[in-house]
């Protein structure tokens, strides 16, 4: 079969590429309103909870996973599941710790880096896609599991890979999140 | 697809974000729709270069706003423009009866002093996407009852 002259631009891909560069054009954004990596990387974070609190809900509608019963289902979901549904990577996940709490998640693809080349001159420390770890910190919240979220080897800082490590904190009191009527 | 839902969220979380940095005041406003409008103007640009990589030329002005309004509108919110008028003076309208990004606000006229600030990216986007196709442009948007709005694209011949 021929292929014909005018082939159909991949939509699915084109999706993508919204998200990627939405992004790249906010985080740009951000480097011009702020001069210090660590206010860039707090405002995304903040971003990305503002955004995982109300991506969870979006991710247990269309996933159905059941109920979790330990850190490491929860982060094998995180990685097989909602990466691959809204990135379309599939992170690997390791335990760091003997007491089962801490995981990283290791990308070796990351689609929100697509056409990033380097970081800008003078922004050694700004961790692009901490985004990310906002939205799996706001995500755990909202189902009562508190979390911290970092970045602990980024693809563009020169690392081998990108890793976030996640860290299990104690189970949040369910008494403090129910709505006051 | 789950896509809509991200770029839907960090849409969102950005016109909160731009308007939370900023003061109250009409001057803040315009600012802040400015800043939006660029970051739309960005991605447009590049959007449309990935998208029409392999994409025929264009005749002229006419066939590129239906390529926008059939082709780009489906694929960045999943339907096409309802309604496309023109003069032929270079003044198009584009109406979108269901726009993606206000029908999860309101359905009629609740909200409606806020929904320029939602539209404002867009705006840009459609901008930075005629902008790379050879075509400078001035792109405003109203809207009379959510979800419904139209956005007027004028042509700047240079």
């Amino acid at each position: 079969m021929s292929r014909s002259a005018r082939r159909k631009p991949e939509y699915h891909k084109i999706n993508r590429d919204l998200f990627v560069l939405t992004y790249g054009a906010l985080v740009a954004q951000l480097c011009k309103d702020y001069e210090k990596d660590e206010d860039v990387n707090k405002y995304l974070d903040k971003m990305g909870y503002g955004i995982g609190t109300r991506l969870v809900e979006d991710f247990l509608a269309r996933s159905c996973v059941g109920r979790c019963h330990s850190y490491s289902e929860i982060t094998d979901i995180i990685a097989q599941v909602a990466f691959k549904m809204y990135l379309g990577i599939t992170p690997s996940v390791s335990c760091n710790n003997s007491s089962r709490n801490e995981f990283s998640l290791i990308l070796d693809k990351n689609p929100l880096v697509e056409f990033v080349e380097e970081l800008p001159a003078g922004r050694s420390s700004l961790c692009y896609c901490n985004l990310l770890c906002g939205i799996i910190r706001g995500a755990l919240e909202m189902v009562h599991l508190a979390a911290d979220v970092t970045f602990l080897q980024d693809r563009l800082k020169g690392d081998s890979v990108t890793e976030i490590g996640i860290t299990f904190l104690k189970k949040l009191d369910e008494k403090k999140y129910r709505r006051k009527k | 697809m789950a896509d809509e839902a991200l770029f839907l969220l960090l849409h969102n979380e950005i016109v909160s974000g731009v308007y939370k940095s900023a003061e109250q005041g009409e001057v803040e406003n315009g600012r802040c729709i400015t800043k939006l409008e660029n970051m739309g103007f960005r991605v447009g640009q590049g959007l449309i270069e990935r998208f029409t990589k392999d994409t025929a030329r264009f005749k002229d002005e006419l066939d590129i706003m239906k390529f926008i309004c059939k082709d780009f509108w489906t694929t960045v919110f999943k339907k096409q423009i309802d309604n496309l008028r023109t003069n032929h003076q270079g003044i198009y309208v584009l109406q979108d009866n269901k726009f993606r990004l206000l029908t999860q606000m309101s359905a009629g006229k609740q909200y409606l002093e806020h929904a320029s600030k939602y539209l404002a990216f867009t705006c840009g986007l459609i901008r930075g996407g005629l902008s790379n196709l050879g075509i400078k442009s001035i792109v405003t948007a109203e809207v009379s009852s959510m979800p419904a709005c139209k956005f007027q694209v004028m042509i700047q011949k240079l």
